[in-house]
């Protein structure tokens, strides 16, 4: 391991915190102006030209607000959990390649922390330890919203994990690898190429799971602000909410990030068109998180679990029987 | 106005109708088919579509309140005004105290003494608006129009107590001058044409 790789990386890992954290805050801005317009309102309008600067009101509150830990709470715990949501989205980011490689000053940079041969797997692995965040802050909280909030979070997890899993498997099959650089080889020839052509089933069974990732509105039961306020983040306050949100935020970008390289050409040849594709298509998976929001109801938490156990489930399972048959004839 | 539409409780005859709901599936079979048809009936892309349509339109109806405001009514019941009389220009309020007598919140606080022309003559007047309910009643018993309510609804206060004197709520001379005194036009105002239609008190009971 020679000091240039050493800080190449360091290097990437900073970019990739800043880009995101500001991205997080950022994103908490089109998806209020978005919301707005389409319940024809204005959105954020005051604070800087048409509200842009909004976001960085809000983070003067939160790094400024008092960071509140309440009597009865397991302190240790209840400390830690932001931080394991926060991290670990960040964490699982190392394995996704953001861009194709470019080079500058004729070095060769690759955009991605670290071309793990288990990405995929990596991804998925470290995105569902986020969940701990929920879990674990809901239950030391001493809140009986928040423990709720805690309970459904297990449920859930158990419930989309495993349809996240068995969608992925398909592909991964086809390729025959977890590398999500493979992935992107693979479908390189163009849009005939794409995985979501040969499997539309496992595309849409991961996007739908992702909505549960990200506890996003369809599946948003773990915080329903209407239901249990705002579930493990009732007792929160300050910059540990903060985190919490930096953290479902980051987790947004990166799924939309994951789900076109995995199922729509990532960046193809890597050109630098291809490059501006993803990042289009990032964008559009951004946007439909917002615009299900606008548009649809929550699903409560024992529709959830039927939906992924009694449909989703057993459709994945034989979209991979079909594709391992397809293969072997 | 005919009152038969309202009196008519024959509510089957009427246009009602019960709406054709289907019987809940029972069996596995049945539930399994309901759950095929609303999957594939699309009902979640009407829901993208009409909220995309509403942000591509882009009709905001959103008022930014401290720049733009919403007209009111001419009814409006907000803070006080006091009139002037349209031929003297002077004050209307002839201290008959009717306005402290009525008033259910006990707000309204008048003195009055008799003045070199020995005409009644108000010496000092306010209205508590912290507790005024804007009920209307002393605008109502006013006998000579005096006191009415305005458009101004922006009285927040820091305290409690928040006190309107005489002087803030009386029609600024001019004001009066320039004819730009607005009447209320809620109940109890003078009605348009008044004068036309005024008639002689008939005498011969
Ligand atoms: S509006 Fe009602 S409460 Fe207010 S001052 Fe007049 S009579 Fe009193
Ligand atoms: S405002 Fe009207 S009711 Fe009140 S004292 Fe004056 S004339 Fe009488």
């Amino acid at each position: 391991m020679d000091t240039a790789y050493l800080i190449e990386t360091v290097i990437k890992v900073v970019v990739i915190l800043l880009v995101f954290s500001a991205l997080a805050g950022i994103g908490t801005y089109f998806e209020r102006k978005i919301l707005a317009f389409m319940q024809r309102r204005l959105g954020p309008m005051n604070v800087g030209p048409y509200g842009l600067l909004q976001v960085a009101a809000d983070g003067v509150k939160l790094f400024t607000k008092e960071d509140i830990i309440p009597t009865n709470v397991v302190a240790p715990i209840f400390k830690i959990a932001p931080v394991i949501t926060a991290a670990t989205a960040f964490i699982a980011s190392a394995a996704i390649p953001f861009l194709p490689q470019f080079t500058i000053f004729g070095y060769t940079v690759h955009p991605i922390v670290a071309d793990v041969n288990i990405g995929i797997l990596y991804i998925l692995g470290v995105m569902a330890v986020g969940l701990f965040g929920p879990l674990l802050g809901g239950m030391a909280s001493a809140n009986k919203f928040a423990l709720l909030s805690a309970a459904r979070a297990a449920a859930v997890f158990i419930s989309y994990e495993v349809v996240s899993g068995l969608s992925a498997l398909a592909p991964i099959m086809m390729v025959g690898s977890l590398s999500l650089i493979d992935f992107n080889n693979y479908q390189a020839g163009g849009i005939g190429n794409w995985i979501v052509w040969s499997q539309p089933v496992a595309f849409i069974l991961f996007w739908i799971a992702a909505f549960a990732e990200t506890g996003r509105t369809p599946f948003h039961l773990i915080a329903n602000d209407h239901e249990i306020i705002d579930g493990f983040g009732t007792e929160y306050s300050g910059m540990r909410w903060g985190l919490f949100f930096i953290g479902e935020y980051a987790n947004m970008f990166f799924i939309s990030f994951v789900i076109p390289i995995l199922f729509l050409g990532g960046f193809g040849d890597g050109s630098v068109l291809g490059a501006f594709a993803l990042l289009g298509k990032m964008a559009f998976f951004f946007f439909f998180f917002l615009w299900t929001r606008a548009a649809w109801p929550d699903v409560r938490p024992d529709q959830l679990m039927w939906l992924c156990w009694k449909v989703l489930m057993p459709l994945a399972v034989i979209n991979v029987v079909i594709t391992g048959l397809v293969m072997m004839y | 106005m005919k009152m038969e539409q309202f009196n008519n409780r024959n509510v089957s005859e009427n246009g009602y109708y019960l709406v054709d709901i289907e019987d809940y599936p029972t069996d596995g079979w049945g539930k399994f088919k309901r759950v095929v048809k609303r999957t594939f009936r699309g009902e979640l892309f009407v829901g993208l579509w009409v909220v995309m349509r509403e942000m591509v339109k882009f009709d905001v109806h959103t008022i930014q309140y401290p720049q733009e405001k919403m007209p009111i009514g001419p009814r409006y019941r907000a803070m006080h005004e006091m009139k002037r009389l349209w031929e003297s220009d002077a004050e209307r309020c002839i201290g008959c105290g009717l306005c402290e007598k009525i008033c259910i919140s006990d707000c309204i606080r008048m003195d009055t003494k008799i003045d070199e022309n020995s005409r009644k003559e108000v010496s000092s007047y306010t209205i508590n608006l912290g507790r005024c309910i804007f009920c209307g009643y002393c605008a109502e018993v006013c006998p000579e129009l005096a006191i009415t309510h305005g458009g101004e609804y922006e009285n927040g206060s820091e305290q409690r107590e928040h006190f309107i004197m005489y002087e803030d709520m009386l029609t600024p001379i001019d004001v009066m001058k320039a004819g730009a005194q607005v009447e209320f036009e809620g109940f109890g105002a003078i009605t348009p044409h008044e004068d036309a239609r005024v008639k002689k008190t008939p005498l011969a009971y």
